[in-house]
């Protein structure tokens, strides 16, 4: 035998690396009582969580990824999926999921009272947690509020150039122009959007970024999620956007949520049931409200003061479910329109 | 079969195979490493089993045309940029002197170290309506001044462009100072020019590697999505994700990625048509380097600004921001700290059994396409490497859903032997998880060896064989030293991009192993900028630590 020389051995070392990094560690047994969560929504939650574990001994281990592909994986582990609740933002992944057999139903008279009826499950597999406006914004500067009334009258031609929207990849976008679609018919929907398109937007990707276009007088007004909003004006209150509640006087402003579901496969099905109750009472919800600027979806949690000024506004209260079943019809009503 | 003519009775087995010549067995490795990585790319071409008619048909009527005209055009775009770019900063560095050269040489590799997304929305916020260069603008000139809308085809392919560079260049300049300074020297002799020495000599010895390096740019570009996304670009890729998300149509988005796959098809048989017939093969590769001319006056001013703007551009803007928002959070830091260690540890293990088994895997079959140039193996080697031209969270897609498949048959095996029910081991490992990265990344050391051992003379295999050394000692003794500074290169890139890879992290990591880009997306995927700023930068720093170290190991010895 010939020595080893130590660059021999560092070699062996580094081809062994892969071994000992990928050596499979089974899953480890669990002590005390847990329950999993799948989430695609991570800003926010854990202090609720916290809370569940204090409250009732049952700890919350969480797997964060993004919609598309937890959803792939759920469906992948099928009935060994270690997950009992789903957790996920905008209403049409969660019916997905639910068509796709992933979420079970929950008999709950409590999730029932919490959470109002436009924004869960009409077969009760998921609960909206949260609710997220989708209004238009305009630059105070330029616009004054008289000149606003609802999205349709964001075609009017008085917008031409004026006007910043976000693509229609956006799946915000896409679960309004679904419910547009479900309010007024399709033909009437691409009327409405071949009116935007008319107007030429400024395509921006990005909530956040309309709103510092509007800011900077790229555009005049736009259509955004309420709470990217708030997040600034928390930091700077001159920046010089404010909200307009859409559709006031008509169907009410759109809203999406973030919501939670049980699997259908999970092996803590009663605490994946009591986690879901708690995240919809009082006390995670005030948390939800405090943390992150949306709207608590049970009505007994107050709204963040920054949102609260903004006052009260007439929610669309058609089922945050048409999302989900007129999405994939929103998309090609986009196309056909020529919204890119 | 590649070896018939070696063997006859190929069909009767073990007893056969072993009376083969032993090379057969580097056949044998390559098919069987191909096959197992083409399994996800597979399962992502096996959807075109049940055509979703009516998606396509929709596509066709409003889109599919100018969808694939706009992939071209970025291909072409992000190509030309990066070759052009690459090359010129790779000859600049390696042939002349001028203030700063130095710091150029090694810091224009900085840029990889950096996620494409981060380059791509601080180039973005500084371009932009909003940015500060066009609000300056407007306070100096007046409202009417401006730059045109970078949320065009130009801003995607500059972004791309200075993103992807990096590697055009890295691969030249090793090219560069490989060729030695007697190659050019003798052209010199010749009575050429310095510029045509450059254009007939230079160049054309370096082909190999500038065509490597623009091709994985070019794949990148393919594979794109963060990018294309922010600058609402419409590509190939985008349409795929606005399918499988807006649609909810996974079957018809992994359709679209088919599509994906045959653009990656042409790109390489672009890159064999481009690398050229000749072979050209350096024989003396120790000799003294090349002389650097000075430059002085204007050409010395414009050689250090070339380089300082591309290095602004793509480094340090981009960190600029990243430490700007730093400061402005310090509760991404306080979130960040505690599990920092743990977090950072499980990225570097990770990325660094990623880079071993990328390019032992990628020796293997650069090995034996050059011992056995058949159908068989040259075909294995293409095949192996089609993975970097998918996004990558339709090929970590294309891995999990065999790897849970395979998972329940073993839990139900499991369960059947001990009576008892059992979970999935696979689906959420690390070995998968490397297995994917492996999938996505193995054409980049696949691309940079065969680069490499392109240029190392056949005879000299001729030689240390008829020495009487078998292939595994002339591999040892004189490849492996001879390709050095390629494999360290291989090892590099795929160590930085699996650092900086997060749609299959996401998705396959292990219950509770976070990573850093783990980290980043949970406060990039609700625009917190701010906050995802900490771990990105670490991203950047644990990007450039294998950078440093390669610089330091290439440049001693020499």
């Amino acid at each position: 035998m010939r020595r080893t020389s130590p660059i021999r051995a560092l070699i062996a070392a580094v081809l062994a690396l892969p071994i000992l990094v990928t050596w499979p560690t089974p899953p480890p047994r669990a002590q005390a009582p847990e329950v999993v969560v799948y989430s695609a929504r991570h800003y926010g939650q854990e202090a609720a969580f916290d809370a569940f574990t204090r409250k009732t001994g049952v700890n919350v281990k969480v797997f964060s990824g993004q919609t598309g592909e937890l959803f792939e994986r759920l469906k992948a582990e099928a009935e060994r999926t270690p997950a009992d609740v789903l957790v996920t933002v905008d209403a049409g992944n969660l019916w997905n999921a639910a068509r796709a057999g992933l979420l079970a139903k929950v008999d709950s008279p409590e999730l029932v009272a919490n959470v109002p009826a436009h924004l869960r499950d009409p077969e009760q597999r998921w609960f909206g947690l949260t609710v997220r406006a989708r209004t238009i914004v305009y630059n105070r500067r330029n616009v004054t509020p008289a000149e606003l009334s609802t999205y349709e009258a964001l075609g009017d031609p008085r917008w031409k150039g004026r006007l910043c929207l976000r693509t229609s990849s956006y799946i915000y976008n896409q679960s309004m122009l679904a419910t547009l679609i479900k309010r007024h018919g399709e033909p009437r929907a691409e009327e409405i959007v071949r009116g935007w398109v008319a107007n030429r937007p400024i395509l921006i990707n990005g909530d956040t970024k309309i709103l510092e276009s509007i800011a900077a007088g790229q555009c005049d007004v736009g259509v955004a999620n309420h709470y990217y909003l708030a997040r600034i004006l928390a930091k700077n209150p001159a920046f010089p956007v404010a909200p307009f509640w859409a559709n006031q006087a008509t169907t009410g402003t759109h809203v999406n949520i973030s919501g939670a579901g049980v699997t259908a496969h999970g092996k803590n099905r009663a605490n994946a049931i009591r986690l879901v109750e708690f995240l919809s009472g009082p006390e995670a919800q005030q948390m939800f409200a405090d943390l992150s600027f949306e709207y608590p979806a049970n009505p007994q949690a107050a709204v963040n003061p920054l949102v609260a000024r903004w006052g009260a506004f007439k929610q669309d209260d058609i089922n945050v479910a048409a999302a989900g079943e007129l999405q994939a019809a929103a998309v090609r009503l986009a196309d056909r329109a020529g919204y890119k | 079969m590649p070896d018939e003519r070696d063997s006859p009775a190929a069909g009767l087995g073990g007893a056969t195979l072993s009376s083969r010549p032993p090379p057969s067995l580097w056949t044998v490795a390559a098919v069987a490493i191909a096959a197992a990585l083409a399994v996800p790319v597979l399962a992502v071409v096996s959807s075109l089993a049940h055509p979703v008619v009516e998606v396509w048909a929709h596509l066709w009527r409003t889109q599919l045309a100018e969808l694939t005209l706009n992939t071209l055009a970025l291909l072409a775009g992000v190509g030309l940029g990066t070759l052009v770019i690459g090359t010129a900063l790779g000859w600049l560095v390696t042939s002349y002197e001028f203030p700063g050269r130095g710091v150029f040489e090694w810091a224009l590799i900085l840029p990889l170290a950096v996620p494409a997304y981060v380059i791509g929305f601080a180039l973005l916020g500084l371009l932009d309506y909003a940015g500060p260069l066009q609000t300056a603008l407007r306070h100096h000139l007046g409202p009417a001044a401006g730059l045109p809308d970078p949320r065009a085809y130009w801003g995607v392919v500059l972004v791309m462009t200075l993103v992807f560079y990096p590697y055009v260049y890295l691969l030249a300049r090793t090219a560069f100072r490989e060729q030695g300074a007697a190659t050019l020297e003798t052209a010199r002799a010749l009575g050429r020019s310095r510029w045509a020495a450059f254009r007939e000599v230079s160049l054309p010895m370096a082909r190999p590697s500038l065509v490597a390096g623009t091709s994985l740019a070019m794949m990148e570009a393919l594979a794109d999505f963060g990018t294309v996304a922010t600058f609402g670009y419409r590509t190939l890729t985008e349409a795929i994700y606005r399918v499988w998300y807006g649609m909810f149509d996974r079957v018809a988005a992994a359709q679209l990625a088919s599509l994906l796959l045959l653009f990656a098809l042409g790109l390489l048989l672009l890159e064999r048509a481009l690398r050229g017939r000749a072979r050209f093969v350096q024989s003396q590769r120790r000799g003294p380097g090349v002389q650097r001319v000075p430059l002085s006056g204007w050409r010395a001013g414009v050689a250090t600004a070339g380089c300082a703007l591309v290095l602004s551009a793509a480094f340090i803007v981009p960190v600029g921001q990243l430490l700007l928002w730093a400061r402005d959070a310090a509760a991404g830091w306080r979130t960040v700290v505690p599990a920092f260690g743990t977090v950072l540890g499980n990225t570097v293990l990770l990325a660094g059994a990623t880079a071993v088994v990328a390019c032992v895997l990628a020796l293997t079959l650069v090995y034996a396409s050059r011992l056995h140039p058949s159908m068989a193996v040259r075909a294995a080697t293409r095949l192996s490497g089609m993975g970097y031209a998918l996004p990558g969270s339709v090929i970590a897609v294309g891995v999990l859903i065999p790897v849970a498949r395979l998972d329940h048959g073993l839990a139900a095996a499991t369960e059947w032997l001990l009576g008892r029910p059992a979970g999935l081991i696979l689906t959420g490992s690390a070995a998968v998880l490397v297995f994917a990265y492996t999938v996505r990344f193995l054409a980049v050391s696949l691309h940079t060896l065969e680069a490499s051992l392109l240029k190392i003379p056949p005879s000299f295999d001729d030689a240390a064989r008829s020495l009487g050394a078998g292939v595994g000692r002339t591999l040892a003794r004189i490849h492996l030293p001879l390709l050095r500074g390629g494999l360290l290169t291989a090892l590099v890139l795929v160590f930085v991009e699996t650092v900086k890879e997060m749609p299959a992290t996401l998705l396959l990591r292990p219950f509770g192993l976070d990573t850093l880009a783990v980290a980043v997306w949970e406060r990039t995927a609700e625009s917190q900028w701010p906050e995802a700023s900490v771990p990105a930068l670490a991203i950047v720093a644990a990007g450039l630590l294998p950078v440093f170290l390669a610089i330091r190991l290439s440049s001693r010895g020499r």
